[in-house]
């Protein structure tokens, strides 16, 4: 808070006009309507689909590319750099309520909905005779049958790969600090190494899902809420692993000094809380 | 219900009838529809109780503001008096509102209590929401009927000024009432084939979601002889505003009979299993379940229309057998599961599908749709 | 005028990019000024309070006489699901968000908002959303038809209508995020020295805390959705039994988001109401610690109340219990702000151009709409009630008695700061007066609806409905009408009003954007100004006025 700490910019960096927004709303809304399409076979959805990607990315190098100038011209000063620390903090919050979103559905199911639907008094079982309550779900006229995730092997594996991955991250983020460059250089290398691995192996693992174990998103409440808490997350790591890259690149230009990073602080934070969400992941989906 | 509760009650209720005089005396459709269980007067009275207390509020704050108002002018000269702080009246403007809170929150929560209680009920009625109507089992007795809008449709649609007369009970009537005896504990279950309708009856006091997958329950005890009616409330469709919940309150001994007429009936109805259904029979019967639960959504001209797929030519009905059954069987997205009908239903639908409106592609017997059944399980 | 007006008005020269001017157009697709961005929203918002008036006004038209006279049930029901989906996220939320961005930094002492650029983006995502929610009318199927709050399975049935809409909702969502992350960050970061939290004006309390409850609950909406969309076209089973999940889920998470969504819409117009009684009582506020007390608790408890919703899904009754209690609760909080306005007027000097008008409207119709809240918590009564015209009549006083009215006396009372032209003030009063009297005869009407069991969302309704419903839309239409005025008067004053306003023009306003002069200069606040000081100007101001 600038005003308690006294930082005040003589002049605060406020951008110029910037066509940046609008061709990111002009994406976004082709990549709605062609969603939208698309999803309900018109094929007309596809192609506004592939345009609202293209003109998304065009966009993102544009507007990121306008933010490293302006940081790299010494532009932003301390004031600017505490803006965007909070604005990184509340974007992350707002992650955070995303996923709380999905955890409290699962909770929802397992605590509340698939007891209720299994009980043994005289009325559910009016509607559902043959339901037997449990987790992973034995039963549901609809759902063929499945097996679960086993939490040993592949999803341990993933966590301790995670879990190195924050760790090779600070020792970077150490690197820094400590004008060590090709500590930082070989510590994001091998956060965005780790990062990869985990997305093949989380590939590879849906694959053995879908095939193998023949559960589906369509497996009941279990395969829902496996595939879009696993497939959210996944998508962050992704999000992440490119955000990494980039950071990687900007290092081999020699961008960042240990007075000024933010750039690679708001990567690391967003690569530490996908990380948090994958142990509570661990736990909650896979473990319990 | 404890000693002190009734009390609460009575003093409430009599606050209240002081409260409403002027109100009823307008005319019955200011307020409540008039109570017919005690449930109802209950909360009628709670809710006069309430707006007792918030007239007042409201009464005592509006006046301070509205003396500052017309006193406290500039135009009168008024001058500001710049004070903008006292701990002790925000304390006390906090807690006095708490206390009436927990005054109002008192009596409401064991009228809650008694709301939530199902226990000893004398008999049970499953009420099960379908777009766009009613179903009821008579869990007891062993029958069951569908329960449907009756006010016919020439009256509803005035579109260019046209239509019928509306008659007395416009939209609240029902060609099958649901009928129960006076004083009688009737718990009510409730769950929907589709989509969450709601099961009410303001003159009992009682309102109950109907959610497909879910039985709720809720109870009534009428008090008065007489029809009472209320409306599916809600939205469950285009149709939501023509399914309304009619219940006839009768004498035990009518009751009695009306059971034992129904029982009757219901037996004639049933389709006999060890039957051997020719063509024709299989297709007429077929129509009538067909109009019963199908038409809604997939028309009976089997046409559908926006997110109902088209019976006619349509690749699964023209298609295999199986999967015919298996749609119908066990229903897909909104398409629901209707394996609550009987086999014999099923099939006559599944073949009446299959040959109607320029469709020919062959018949389903009983048989094979309990074989299907047996294989999903 | 002051010497920080100066400050102001000197052509800033260290940061060339200033001067960079963009003409017609591509001033404002490439925006990045908090006033034209705040501009951008404050007439975005205004065009879909039209055009879900309009779609109010159909509603109205065919409850006028029982029967179908104009639409078919299917199309009925679009429009109530498109009416509540735009009033909501396209009319109220965009007006109280540009007003954040017209005024924040203008009473903070700040440049510009924190995120000038994301700005432009927060803003340019709603034409878009608004554009997928409109074209949805018109793909086969129609539009969403299933009430604003979309609960399955229902919504599972509808065709490409709702998953335009739910497209639509996530980016609205993203717009309310990135908008909400701006201002958080322009208040906590671009105050001008000397602007303490607790000396901040309580407008910019309760935008802060709205964008809290914003940024925390929009995520939760755009999740719900996202379930929805897969249980629709991926197979999953989120909110059908028949794989174990529950279309109840869809109501805790739906109403999660909702209710603190209620108070997004109420709360900002707290704010408005506390900036614009002290101006027109010539007195502070009276208990302005007290007002951020309760505004933070309001925001915490509405976390907690969710479940007065869905009285009637069947929860068991300790839940009931809870969400009784906590629900009632919030009268507590709100009340001390309906007290503490009340006390700002005791003993003021008070006069009644049309800000004050509308805001003293406000405060007595959203006490009465507070009070209809009351009584729906309730459990018991809410039985009744539930899913009744009652509810209808109870939120469209707390939302157009409230946040519209608010929204009206706002633009009235900053207009002058904005075009530097004064309104009309007789036809400014009549908009009040028009106004406040159709209101009424609208909504009153449809508490007796509801005590007598008329269901919502119904296109026709028994007999015994037919009075107080053509009443209801005699009252629409008229109130409708009165809305024309209110455009008259803003392009009136845009033209040249009825002569050019002074930086302050209300005697008793002492908040920063009084300040600058009037129409505001287009880049304000460059250097931050010193609090203390500009006080003093203005304590100095008002004396050399006097004399
Ligand atoms: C701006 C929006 C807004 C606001 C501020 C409120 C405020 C409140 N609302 Fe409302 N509400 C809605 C918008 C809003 N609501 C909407 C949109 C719906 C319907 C959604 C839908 O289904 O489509 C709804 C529905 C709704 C329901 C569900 C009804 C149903 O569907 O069955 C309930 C039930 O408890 C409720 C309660 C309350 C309460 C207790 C408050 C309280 O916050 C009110 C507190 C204020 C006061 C009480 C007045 C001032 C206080 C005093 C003067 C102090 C003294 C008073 C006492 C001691 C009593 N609201
Ligand atoms: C958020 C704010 C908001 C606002 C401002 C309004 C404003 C209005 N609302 Fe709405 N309403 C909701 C939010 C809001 N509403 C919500 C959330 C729902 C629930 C939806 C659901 O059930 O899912 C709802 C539902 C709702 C219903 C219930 C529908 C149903 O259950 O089927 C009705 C019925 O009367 C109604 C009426 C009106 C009217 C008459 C206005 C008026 O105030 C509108 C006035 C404005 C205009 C009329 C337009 C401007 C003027 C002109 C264009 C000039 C031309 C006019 C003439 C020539 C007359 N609203
Ligand atoms: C609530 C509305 C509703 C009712 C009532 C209903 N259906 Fe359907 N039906 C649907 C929907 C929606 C689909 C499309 C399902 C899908 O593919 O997603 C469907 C699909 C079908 C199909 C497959 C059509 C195709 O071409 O894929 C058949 C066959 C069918 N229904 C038969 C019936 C029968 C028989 C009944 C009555 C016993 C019935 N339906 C009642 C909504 C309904
Ligand atoms: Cu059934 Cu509404
Ligand atoms: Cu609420």
């Amino acid at each position: 808070m600038n005003v308690e700490n006294g930082i005040h910019d003589a002049h605060y960096y406020v951008p110029p006009p910037s066509r940046w927004p609008i061709v990111g709303s002009a994406a976004l809304f082709l990549l709605g309507l062609g969603a939208a399409l698309s999803i309900n076979q018109v094929v007309l959805g596809n192609w506004a689909l592939l345009a609202g990607f293209a003109i998304l990315f065009w966009m993102l190098t544009g507007w990121f590319g306008d933010v490293v100038r302006e940081s790299e011209a010494g532009q932003y000063g301390q004031q600017v750099d505490y803006s965007f620390r909070w604005g990184m903090s509340w974007f992350i919050f707002s992650e955070v309520m995303f996923f709380a979103a999905f955890f409290g559905a699962l909770f929802y199911t397992r605590v509340i909905s698939v007891p209720e639907l299994g009980l043994a008094g005289d009325t559910q079982r009016l509607l559902w005779p043959a339901f037997q309550a449990g987790w992973p779900l034995e039963t549901g006229p609809k759902a063929a049958d499945y097996a679960a995730m086993h939490p040993l092997g592949l999803p341990a594996i993933n966590t301790a790969l995670l879990l190195t991955s924050g760790a090779t991250l600070t020792w970077a983020h150490w690197g820094l600090l400590q004008q060590k460059r090709r500590v930082l250089s070989r510590g994001l290398a091998a956060t965005i190494a780790l990062g990869v691995l985990f997305l093949g192996l989380q590939a590879y693992e849906y694959h053995h899902a879908w095939t193998a174990l023949n559960l589906t998103l369509a497996s009941g409440a279990y395969g829902a809420t496996f595939y879009l808490l696993t497939g959210f997350h996944g998508m962050h790591v992704l999000v992440g692993t490119l955000i990494l890259i980039t950071m990687w690149l900007r290092v081999q230009r020699g961008h960042f000094t240990p007075m000024q990073h933010f750039g690679f602080e708001a990567a690391a934070w967003y690569w530490h809380f996908v990380d948090v969400v994958w142990l509570l992941l661990f736990v909650l989906v896979y473990c319990l | 219900m404890n000693l002190s509760c009734r009390h609460h009650r009575n003093i409430c209720m009599a606050i209240a009838s002081v409260a409403t005089m002027p109100v009823m005396a307008a005319g019955e459709f200011w307020t409540f529809t008039p109570p017919a269980s005690q449930m109802a007067l209950n909360i009628e009275g709670l809710h006069s109780y309430l707006m007792v207390v918030i007239l007042a509020i409201f009464v005592l704050v509006f006046g301070f503001m509205f003396y500052a108002i017309l006193r406290h002018r500039k135009s009168l000269g008024h001058v500001a008096k710049p004070f903008h702080e006292n701990v002790t009246i925000e304390i006390l403007w906090t807690l006095i509102p708490a206390i009436i809170l927990l005054a109002m929150a008192w009596p409401a929560a064991s009228v809650v209590l008694a709301q939530r209680d199902t226990r000893g009920a004398a008999m049970t009625i499953k009420a099960t929401g379908f777009q766009w109507f009613w179903s009821y089992d008579y869990l007891d007795y062993g029958f069951g009927f569908k329960s449907k809008l009756a006010t016919p449709r020439a009256q509803i649609d005035n579109h260019h000024g046209e239509g019928q007369a509306k008659g007395e009970h416009y939209l609240l009537e029902v060609d099958h009432e649901v009928v129960v005896p006076v004083g009688q504990k009737i718990r009510i279950l409730t769950t929907a084939n589709d989509v969450i309708h709601s099961w009410g009856v303001p003159a009992f006091g009682v309102k109950q979601d109907a959610i497909p997958g879910f039985i709720r329950d809720t109870w009534f005890t009428a008090d008065k002889l007489g029809t009472f009616r209320g409306q599916c409330v809600e939205l469950c469709g285009k149709d939501h505003a023509f399914m309304p919940i009619v219940v006839k309150v009768v004498s035990q001994t009518d009751f009695k009979q009306w059971v034992a007429e129904q029982q009757a009936r219901a037996k004639a109805m049933q389709d006999d299993p060890n039957k051997t259904w020719t063509q024709p029979e299989l297709l007429a019967r077929g129509k009538q379940v067909y109009e019963a639960n199908c038409a809604a959504c997939h028309k009976a001209d089997g046409t559908g229309g926006g997110p109902f797929p088209s019976m006619v030519g349509s690749k699964l009905v023209t298609g295999d057998k199986a999967g015919h059954v298996q749609m119908v069987l066990n229903g897909k997205n909104a398409m629901p599961a209707w394996a609550s009908l009987s086999d014999v239903e099923i099939a006559a639908v599944i073949s009446y599908e299959r040959n109607s409106w320029g469709n020919q592609s062959g018949f389903v017997l009983p048989a094979e749709v309990r074989a299907a059944r047996g294989a999903s399980q | 005028m002051s010497t920080v007006i100066k400050a102001a008005d000197t052509v800033d020269t260290h940061g060339g990019h200033h001067a960079e001017h963009h003409a017609g157009w591509a001033r404002w697709l490439y925006a990045t000024n908090h006033k034209d961005i705040g501009t951008l929203y404050l007439w975005f918002a205004f065009a879909m309070f039209i055009t879900g008036g309009v779609m109010a006004l159909g509603i109205r038209a065919e409850l006028f006489q029982p029967g179908l006279q104009f639409w078919q049930p299917e199309f009925f029901n679009q429009l109530t699901t498109l009416h509540g989906i735009i009033m909501v996220f396209g009319a109220i939320m965009p007006a109280f968000t540009g007003l954040a961005n017209w005024m924040l930094p203008l009473m903070l002492g700040a440049p510009d908002m924190a995120f000038a650029r994301m700005n432009n983006w927060s803003f340019w995502l709603l034409p878009p959303a608004a554009a997928l929610l409109l074209i949805s009318l018109f793909v086969p199927g129609g539009a969403a038809a299933g009430g604003w709050t979309l609960y399955p399975p229902l919504s599972a049935q509808a065709g490409m209508g709702m998953d335009l809409a739910i497209f639509s909702i996530h980016l609205l969502g993203l717009s309310s995020i990135m908008g909400s992350i701006n201002i958080i960050t322009t208040i906590l970061n671009m105050r001008a020295p000397g602007m303490t939290l607790l000396k901040m004006p309580l407008f910019a309390w309760t935008s802060l805390v709205t964008a809290y409850l914003l940024i925390a609950v929009a995520p939760v909406l755009a999740g719900a959705v996202t379930m929805l969309l897969t249980d629709r076209h991926f197979g999953t089973h989120f909110f059908n039994a028949a794989g174990g999940g529950d279309p109840v889920l869809f109501q805790h998470i739906f109403w999660f988001f909702g209710h603190p969504e209620v108070y997004i819409m109420a709360l900002p117009a707290f704010g408005i109401v506390s900036q614009i009684i002290p101006t027109f009582a010539r007195k502070p506020l009276f208990g302005y610690v007290s007002m951020v007390y309760a505004t933070c608790s309001i925001a915490i408890l509405s976390f907690m109340v969710w479940g007065h919703h869905m009285f009637s899904v069947g929860m068991p009754a300790t839940a009931q219990l809870f969400f009784m209690f906590l629900t009632m609760l919030i009268a507590v909080p709100t009340g001390v702000k309906v007290f503490n306005w009340i006390a700002t007027m005791w003993q003021g000097s008070l006069t009644f151009e049309t800000p004050m008008l509308f805001a003293i409207g406000f405060v007595c119709l959203f006490t009465v709409g507070g009070f209809s809240g009351l009584v729906l918590s309730i459990a018991p009564v809410d039985t009744q009630m539930h899913d009744t015209y009652y509810v209808v009549a109870h939120f469209h006083y707390v939302l157009v008695a409230g946040a519209l009215f608010s929204l009206f006396a706002a633009v009235y009372y900053w207009l002058p700061k904005w075009t530097g032209f004064m309104y009309h003030e007789g036809r400014g009063k009549l908009h009040f007066w028009w106004s406040m009297v159709w209101f009424n005869v609208t909504f009153f009407p449809m508490h007796f609806l509801g005590l007598a069991g008329m269901p919502r969302r119904i296109p026709d309704y028994a007999l015994q409905f037919t009075d107080f419903n053509t009443v209801a839309s005699v009252g629409a239409f008229c109130f409708g009408l009165g809305q024309l005025l209110f455009f008259y008067n803003v392009i009136h004053t845009i033209r040249g009003g009825v002569g050019p306003a002074p930086a302050s023009p209300w005697e008793g306003g002492n908040t920063l954007e009084w300040e600058v002069a009037s129409p505001a200069p287009h880049h304000t606040w460059e250097s931050p100004p010193d609090i203390e000081t500009v006080r003093r100007g203005l304590i100095a101001q008002a004396v050399e006025e006097k004399a």
